[in-house]
């Protein structure tokens, strides 16, 4: 008996010990944040800390939920209870339309704000009856990069997809074939998560095709290991290699000539827009007329100070 | 030697020949009684913490029973097995599987979503038949077995899509499924003209906006939950009321003795085997129909997700003791912690700590009763 009134009251304080942390509820407008990533993504601390900046700066409450393992029904589930407890706005992506967009209109008929950002289009985020979407349109920069690459003489290319169950991913790719002008075909593998498994396929296929002329990377997650195989392959800076987002290898490689230039599509403004742009709504009733688009801008060795000031915090 | 100093501290008994037990043990020997006393723990912490939060308003409620009713259609099978003192890992892998199965059935191949259906979970159950052959055949260790089938089974679920269709993502079964007999059993809901009787009297919120104003806001209770309840309910029949709930317990707690008096062992535990790739099935089933789209990430992890409701509901991982009960409990533990945390405003990274946590202390507790139990005998 004894033991087990320990382990409660043990529980009890461990309970209490986390809720400790929790942020202090301010007074004004709420907003939760719903995102499709994993946990182990680390793009998306830049999303965090925009998040908590806007928070900060226009004096609201401002929470971060994801599902821990990328799983979309998951994450269904997280909007549903967003809306549950009648937050003024939710943020969120439309990384599949099928699973997100009953509980996303649920919760816009429920009398909650909506603005879709990263995932999906901007026709998507209106069918669901968002006030905006604040992001990137993948294809078309996958597109806008397939004919950078063009112009440098690119002809076959590797994609190193590191989460392939995203659709959004495949349309990156899908673009960039397009926009070479070039089959997609066998050129995207499916890398998985694990650093090191993505370093040994990237080895792996450009040993099989010796004549592949460039590697595209959707992120750090799948950048940071390629960089690592094309060092180990002596290939590094001789490969044309260009990337999606940004960090702090990315920055390095580009500066060092490995990475031809890295596709920014500016997290931060994805997280902080929608809360400027939501409490302004709330407060004075003034909403911008039309989507933002969060990017894409091309980073190269050029304009690089900045972006290594703060890459990986908040670029 | 610690029976000699319990004895001396108890009351001469009425009959000498029956070990005299403390009403305490007996109720602490129950699988059960960790998951009841935690299960009220939790709300308790939850009402203190989150009470006002629209945890406890309908959409709240709806919101952790749904992931809580989850969680318990594969604990209770999880358990079951567990209980024959066998593993399944390929659980997470199985729902993936199974909801790619019927998208492709269904919106590839365009057959009638009943038929999409009843093809996947014959074909999952022998996916299960074919487990619990291999490990009584071979004798392998169930939890490798079964961890090779998470990966096959993977594998698949992410290849046939990609091949067959290009996409990792099917969806439009939503569209397939109007009209079929089949699709609402698993993706329907019931109750709906007693939650509009309820937003008339007031009791729960009606939507102030968009082309379903005046509905309101929960409008039946999925047949996901139904599927919960039933299954708990039939498992814990099976388990405490038949012969063949008995030979469950027996093959668990040790095989080879049960073979002695005659238990068909192997039987047993294909059986379970099967009926855990059913519920798999079960819960990819109502998954794919009340999302419309099948994903090739669907699914993963949840097959430690299973067992930890297991585990927290008082169920021995060598086998031959625990409960259906204490499993469903486990199950509503896991999903009322892990929807409540937020709503209390906890930092969701931490939410795994809490896992752990709660997890530990379940097997801490568990170890501490088996002592009893073996000390007793």
């Amino acid at each position: 008996m004894n033991s087990f009134f320990k382990t409660m009251t043990v529980t009890v304080v461990a309970a209490a010990a986390l809720m400790g942390g929790t942020a202090a509820q301010a007074d004004g407008e709420r907003y939760v944040l719903v995102s499709h990533a994993p946990d182990s993504d680390s793009w998306w601390n830049t999303i965090k800390n925009a998040l908590a900046l806007a928070g900060d700066q226009m004096d609201v409450t401002v929470e971060y939920r994801n599902p821990p393992t990328g799983d979309l029904a998951d994450m269904a589930r997280i909007i549903e209870q967003a809306a549950a407890s009648g937050p003024d706005g939710i943020i969120t992506t439309l990384a599949d339309p099928d699973v997100l967009s009953g509980p996303i209109r649920a919760a816009v008929d429920a009398g909650i704000d909506v603005i879709i950002m990263n995932s999906g289009t901007p026709a998507q985020a209106r069918e669901v009856g968002a006030l905006m979407y604040v992001g990137q349109p993948e294809y078309d920069a996958g597109f806008a990069a397939g004919l950078r690459a063009a112009g440098d003489g690119v002809g076959s290319f590797l994609c190193v997809n590191h989460y392939i169950s995203s659709p959004s991913s495949t349309e990156r790719c899908q673009g960039f074939a397009d926009g070479l002008g070039v089959e997609l075909g066998n050129q995207m593998i499916d890398s998985g998560q694990d650093p090191s498994e993505i370093q040994n396929r990237v080895m792996a296929y450009l040993n099989a095709n010796p004549d592949t002329d460039a590697v595209l990377t959707l992120g750090p997650t799948s950048a940071d290991p390629t960089i690592l195989a094309l060092e180990q392959m002596g290939l590094a800076g001789d490969i044309y290699f260009g990337t999606f987002d940004l960090g702090d290898d990315i920055v390095q490689a580009i500066q060092a000539g490995t990475i031809q230039w890295g596709i920014d599509q500016q997290p931060f403004l994805q997280a902080y827009l929608p809360i400027v742009v939501m409490t302004n709504y709330h407060r004075f009733g003034v909403l911008p007329g039309n989507n933002i688009n969060s990017g894409p801008g091309f980073v190269t060795a050029d304009a690089l100070e900045m972006v290594e000031m703060f890459a990986g915090e908040y670029r | 030697m610690s029976d000699t100093g319990q004895g001396a501290a108890n009351a001469p008994a009425a009959d000498e020949r029956i070990k005299e037990t403390s009403g305490l043990r007996k109720a602490l020997i129950r699988p059960e009684l960790g998951a009841i006393v935690g299960t009220i723990a939790v709300f308790a912490f939850f009402l203190v913490f989150a009470g006002d939060s629209g945890m406890f308003n309908a959409q709240g409620i709806l919101n952790w029973s749904t992931v809580s009713a989850q969680f318990m259609i594969i604990a209770v099978g999880a358990c079951m097995l567990m209980i024959a003192g066998e593993f399944d890992l390929s659980v997470g892998s199985m729902i993936g599987f199974a909801g790619m199965a019927i998208a492709i059935f269904s919106v590839t191949w365009g057959w009638p979503v009943w038929i999409a259906i009843v093809v996947t979970f014959a074909i999952c159950v022998a996916i299960g038949a074919i487990n619990g052959w291999i490990v009584v055949r071979t004798g392998l260790p169930s939890f490798i077995v079964t961890l090779a089938f998470l990966f096959i089974l993977r594998g698949f679920t992410i290849y046939f899509p990609q091949v067959i269709e290009r996409r990792t993502i099917i969806g439009g079964i939503d569209d397939a499924a109007v009209g079929d007999w089949l699709a609402p059993v698993f993706g329907g809901k019931i109750g709906g003209p007693l939650f509009v009787w309820l937003a008339d009297l007031g009791v729960i919120d009606v939507f102030s906006r968009g082309n379903r104003v005046g509905e309101p806001v929960v409008d039946g209770i999925p047949m996901l939950i139904v599927w919960a309840l039933v299954l708990v309910f039939i498992a814990h029949f099976i388990l405490t009321r038949t012969k063949f709930g008995n030979w469950i317990f027996a093959a668990g707690g040790d095989a080879q003795a049960a073979r002695y008096v005659g238990v068909p062992v192997n039987r047993v535990k294909i059986l379970m085997f099967m009926f855990t790739a059913f519920c798999a099935c079960v819960f990819a089933t109502c998954q794919v129909m009340e999302f419309g789209s099948a994903g090739a990430d669907r699914g993963l992890l949840k097959e430690f997700e299973a067992i930890i409701a297991v585990v927290i509901g008082g169920a021995l991982l060598t086998g031959g003791y625990g409960s259906v009960v204490g499993a469903a409990l486990g199950a509503l533990i896991f999903g009322v912690v892990q929807q409540g945390l937020f709503f209390a405003g906890v930092e969701s990274s931490l939410f795994r700590v809490f896992l752990g946590v709660i997890l530990l202390f379940a097997v801490i507790l568990n170890t501490y009763i088996r002592r009893i139990i073996t000390g007793e005998r």
